[in-house]
């Protein structure tokens, strides 16, 4: 796409103020012509537009031509309204928009969508990648849009041969007349068939699921060449003609702003550079490649102010310790506000036998996802305002971008290239990400900017995910079987972060997994005490699940040995009224061939403990099994058994390999990751001092899918809450140490 | 400058230690490479110098003038390279693939010098950082070629 985009920035070959006016059939003229393997034409161009139906006549994820074009050479391209980042995404549109279409997803050239309302295709309204809601919130909405476009070709073809519709079908790629054995391939039709206008969505029927070709298979990613050969392309690659290149150097704590550069004299006049800039909470350098300036940026020299009484930003204290927040957390008074009560809480805790009360622990983490964030800013002699960047929502991006530059939303072109990873990372988080400062540098030196955040920079501003610290009691009968649970998390959730905390209120994205468990616990109070961070907090897999699944599942096996009780046969107790858990539970232990809780002894002769926790996080519902030993004193997991249970699957060679990316992410978590801060520094500001999981540390990971055949639930995500308590539960069980808090390189085991 | 990249020569304007990872990215606007941590630490700058793995974020770039540089550009023409790109796509290794032109080096340069790596050879040079956890797809994928008849 670089040259690609070089070849768009000529004023001759893209008026880029008026892509409505751009007839898209010389477009698809036109690049029936490119080289063979040529991706785009016209990237993130809001095409459909040009086939405008009577704007804001349509509903969202309708308007076929604004997401589909069959080129000549019967590729389909898609624009997908949901941004790929490595989970599979424009795979999954290509099955399931394929499917209607009657198209092989392997035909398929996808890429993510610009801004616009068409592409608003979620239950509700909108649309942003995330919360894995992309193919659960779209699905019947986008296998529409396929049958929608098979009928226009239906449509097209009965005209060119001069016969009923009726008389017509289609095999993959093309019409067929089956009365005459004439066919018409799609590549031949699209050019009519996209002009003609799109017929009611209720007017089409979809496949009976028994008919599906490709939804349900485990069909190739439509990807992994581009990605196995470098051709692939990210934020960080893109290039404009004319562009400069910029590096910052962040304020060591958010909220201190540029008093004075004491050296800039001296950075001006480093090879290459361009031009110094005060930017708000940062100094920016220009220059004519990234390396000189970044080497700049590095070598200024700034007296940071602190900031004034009107300060509107978070601010990070001089003093601000991870480890003492955490126990500023652990005895913050009160006692929260409900999220979830059930029965007779005080009555229960009263009667009890035995009490059992604990603090669990969780961490920072961070995104930490390989593409250090970028942006790249273009203002275009029309007035309009192009900006590349990693996002998960790009009209949430545009609006705000549209209010830092008064520019209308139509002026301003949001292009979405693949994300390096992303795990929550690229939501819109106040001054955690690059594009302000790219469009302030591009306005103020009146040339194209591509901003590159180096790894040091971005762990300065990576928004973590919160630290949660909760206090459990639970009551057990007589006979050690539990009968009240209360949880009290202190935490700030993501989404108060973000949009503002309520007072009374909780939110939901700090209690999700304590919250919307199944277990029947008669008599239970789940309940968040808010106390606001400094550090500023964001999304990560799986949200509020990474952290309380851990804390939950780890307390109820600690109330199952308090009570005598094996903890896989109390999970199946307190789940024998759910008939969709047990099932899933019995699979996970039937996958790893029984459960073994151990201690024992492997055939190498080392000792090992399995652990066992469920979670039921965005629609879908898992079970893990981990096997651990302790080697060289850390600890070592050898096989990681999952089986989740999605309701309805589009495609189990995704699910797997999600699966396995969530469990490597989970015990990343739950083994080694902790972004401590100390004097409000982050003491980490690279992978040397902030390590996720290596190679070596990976385990055997055996995935089963349960297809219950309910609603369907998410995959991004949900393969990850389960994981860092399974491990931290056979841990316990193997050292006899009870764990309760994450990561477990804070704790020295013997072998 | 002189660079000798994919077999094609180049004359680069660079300082002598501006990180060949630069000089090939921003100068060259090769972009296969990727740029990660700059410390050598994850491996997404992984390239080939006279057929050895190097991590191009810390190699000054006068350090390699003269010498045989590979990019994932060319990695296709590379016989061992080719064989490597094809395992990755019949194990469908990649998720988001930004770490995966150093992935796809790394096991080429490995099977390179070892045609028939040990499970321990495949550990000690397969230590790139994958943030998906593609750890296993890989490893099969490299197995899978190390257990390669053909293979010399």
């Amino acid at each position: 796409m670089t040259e690609l985009v070089k070849g768009l920035s000529g004023e001759e070959a893209l008026p880029t103020g008026e892509p409505v006016n751009i007839s898209r059939r010389k477009l698809l003229l036109a690049s029936a012509g490119a080289t063979a393997g040529a991706l785009v034409i016209g990237f993130g161009l809001p095409l459909g537009a040009a086939r405008a139906q009577g704007p804001g006549a349509m509903a969202p994820g309708t308007r076929v031509p604004a997401f589909l074009e069959i080129r000549p050479d019967n590729m389909v391209r898609f624009l997908s309204p949901f941004v790929e980042g490595g989970q599979g995404i424009f795979t999954a549109m290509a099955q399931i928009v394929g499917e209607e279409l009657d198209a092989d997803p392997a035909s398929f050239i996808v890429e993510n969508a610009p801004a616009g309302d068409d592409y608003g295709v979620m239950e509700g309204g909108g649309r942003y990648t995330g919360g894995s809601q992309s193919v659960r919130s779209s699905y019947d909405t986008m296998r529409r849009l396929g049958a929608l476009a098979r009928q226009m070709l239906l449509q097209a073809a009965s005209a060119s041969l001069g016969v009923p519709i009726g008389q017509l079908t289609t095999k993959p790629g093309a019409v067929v007349h089956t009365a005459s054995g004439r066919t018409m391939a799609y590549g031949s039709l699209a050019a009519k068939a996209l002009d003609l206008p799109v017929p009611d969505p209720a007017s089409v029927k979809l496949k009976d699921p028994s008919e599906f070709r490709w939804i349900g298979k485990p069909v190739e990613r439509i990807d992994v060449y581009e990605k196995s050969v470098g051709k692939a392309i990210f934020a960080i690659d893109c290039s404009v003609d004319g562009m400069l290149h910029a590096a910052v150097q962040h304020a060591p704590r958010l909220g201190l702003t540029v008093g004075t550069i004491r050296n800039e004299a001296q950075l001006l006049a480093m090879k290459g550079v361009h031009s110094v800039h005060v930017l708000p909470g940062a100094v920016a350098v220009v220059a004519e490649r990234w390396w000189n300036a970044k080497r700049a940026a590095e070598a200024a020299q700034v007296d940071w102010k602190e900031p004034g009484p009107d300060s509107k930003v978070r601010y990070m204290p001089a003093d601000f310790s991870t480890a003492e927040f955490a126990e500023k957390l652990a005895t913050a008074p009160g006692d929260g506000v409900d999220a979830e009560k059930e029965g007779d809480i005080a009555g229960a805790f009263e009667s009890a036998g035995k009490v059992v009360s604990a603090t669990y622990y969780s961490q920072y983490v961070r995104h930490a996802q390989l593409e250090p964030p970028s942006a790249l800013a273009r203002f275009n002699q029309d007035g309009s305002l192009d900006v590349w960047l990693p996002n998960q929502a790009p009209e949430m991006f545009r609006a705000d971008i549209s209010a830092r530059t008064g520019l209308e939303p139509e002026k301003i072109n949001i292009h979405s290239p693949l994300l390096g990873g992303f795990f929550g990372r690229h939501f819109l988080y106040e001054f955690a990400n690059p594009y302000p400062q790219a469009i302030e540098l591009a306005k103020e030196v009146g040339r194209p900017i591509k901003l590159i955040w180096s790894r040091e920079e971005e762990f300065l501003r990576d928004p973590v995910r919160p630290m949660a610290i909760v206090r459990f009691r639970g009551a057990l009968d007589a006979d050690g079987m539990p009968v009240a649970l209360e949880a009290v998390s202190a935490c700030e959730g993501p989404t108060e972060a973000l949009w503002g905390h309520q007072d009374g209120k909780v939110d939901e994205s700090a209690v999700e997994g304590l919250t919307g468990k199944s277990y029947a616990f008669p008599n239970k109070r789940i309940a968040q005490l808010y106390v606001q961070n400094p550090a500023m907090i964001g999304y990560w897999r799986s949200v509020g699940n990474s952290m309380n699944d851990f804390l939950y599942e780890t307390f109820l096996d600690e109330l199952a040995d308090e009570g005598g009780q094996d903890p896989y046969e109390l999970r199946l107790h307190l789940l024998k009224e759910n008939a969709r858990l047990t099932t899933l539970l019995k699979s996970v232990v039937e996958l790893s061939g029984g459960w073994k809780r151990g201690p024992f002894t492997a055939v190498d002769g080392t000792k090992r403990a399995r652990g066992i926790a469920m979670a039921s996080p965005f629609g879908s519902h898992t079970a893990a099994i981990a096997e651990v030993s302790i080697e060289h004193g850390e600890v070592k997991v050898h096989d990681l058994w999952q089986s989740i249970d999605p309701g309805k699957i589009v495609n189990p060679a995704i699910i797997e390999a999600q699966i396995n990316s969530a469990v490597a992410l989970g015990l990343s978590e739950v083994l080694l990751e902790d972004a401590a801060y100390e004097k409000g520094m982050p003491l980490a500001r690279n992978y040397d001092m902030y390590p996720i999981l290596p190679p070596h540390r990976m385990p055997r990971v055996h995935v089963r899918i349960v297809e219950s055949g309910e609603k369907m639930g998410g995959i991004g995500e949900p393969g990850l809450p389960a994981v860092p308590p399974a491990v931290a539960n056979a841990v316990s069980q193997l050292t006899g140490r009870r764990i309760r808090a994450m990561p477990l390189s804070q704790f020295k085991f013997s072998s | 400058m002189k660079l000798q990249i994919n077999n094609k020569a180049y004359d680069v304007e660079a300082d002598g230690d501006t990180p060949l990872l630069w000089v090939i990215r921003d100068e060259l606007g090769m972009t296969g490479t990727k740029y990660g941590c700059g410390l050598a630490q994850c491996g997404a700058c992984s390239v080939l110098v006279d057929g050895m793995v190097m991590r191009s974020c810390v190699t000054p770039v006068e350090s390699v003038a003269g010498r045989s540089i590979t990019t994932i550009e060319a990695i296709e023409e590379d016989e061992v390279g080719k064989r490597v790109v094809e395992a990755w796509v019949k194990h469908q290794v990649p998720q988001c693939g930004y770490c995966q032109s150093g992935q796809v080096i790394a096991a080429t340069a490995l099977l390179k010098q070892t045609a028939h790596p040990t499970d321990e050879d495949v550990m000690a040079a397969m230590a790139n950082l994958c943030r998906c956890g593609t750890y296993n797809a890989i490893s099969a994928a490299v197995r899978d070629l190390a257990e390669e008849e053909g293979a010399q």
